[in-house]
């Protein structure tokens, strides 16, 4: 019972993307959407939070593609949709990596944008109703 | 600044990492509950077991 009003709310009408879309823009996005409240709070939290320590550690945010490395660094970050445009407008993350810290950062980082785009697909299959 | 212990980060790591494969690899809360914490076991089980294990090497 619970599970077909689940799947009604997800086959809901408009635009089947924007719960991904949003979910990658906006870290819980795509879960609010879909009112899923408590899910999207802890999602959210958990990416901004992994982040924002990242930041405070001086992680680096990729910006040039010199390598493959950089270039697979920099699609980690850019899973961080505006987190990672707003920290490159502000200026945010350091530039060469001095401390072991700022490694771990620059992980953090990264990581936290390859669990959003994750974060994204699943908003995406509730809204298709693969998931309930 | 944040600076912390390798321990903190692991822990930290897991923990977000953990949150997120819960939620989103699982169905059912309890589900979603009972894979969050077997993969935070895991991560931080594995980081303990590899130190000494390269603690180990290294003497």
């Amino acid at each position: 019972m619970a599970t077909e009003q689940n799947k009604n709310v997800a086959a809901g009408s408009g635009f089947v993307y924007l719960p991904l879309i949003a979910g990658w823009l906006v870290p819980g996005a795509g879960h609010f959407l879909l009112r899923k409240w408590t899910r999207g709070a802890l999602l959210s939290a958990s990416i901004l939070g992994m982040f924002i320590l990242g930041i405070a550690m001086q992680g680096n945010l990729y910006s040039g593609a010199s390598d493959i490395l950089h270039i697979l660094g920099l699609v980690g970050d850019l899973g961080n949709g505006l987190l990672f445009v707003f920290s490159k407008l502000l200026g945010l993350g350091a530039d060469p990596v001095q401390v072991t810290t700022a490694d771990w950062g620059t992980r953090f980082i990264v990581v936290a944008g390859l669990l959003n785009v994750i974060a994204a697909v699943d908003a995406h299959n509730l809204r298709t109703g693969r998931k309930s | 600044m944040f600076h912390p212990s390798h321990f903190a980060a692991v822990v930290l790591f897991a923990l977000f990492a953990s949150i997120v494969f819960g939620i989103t690899q699982r169905e059912t809360t309890r589900r979603m509950i009972h894979y969050g914490i077997y993969c935070f076991v895991l991560f931080v089980g594995s980081a303990i077991v590899l130190s000494w294990l390269m603690f180990l090497i290294a003497r």
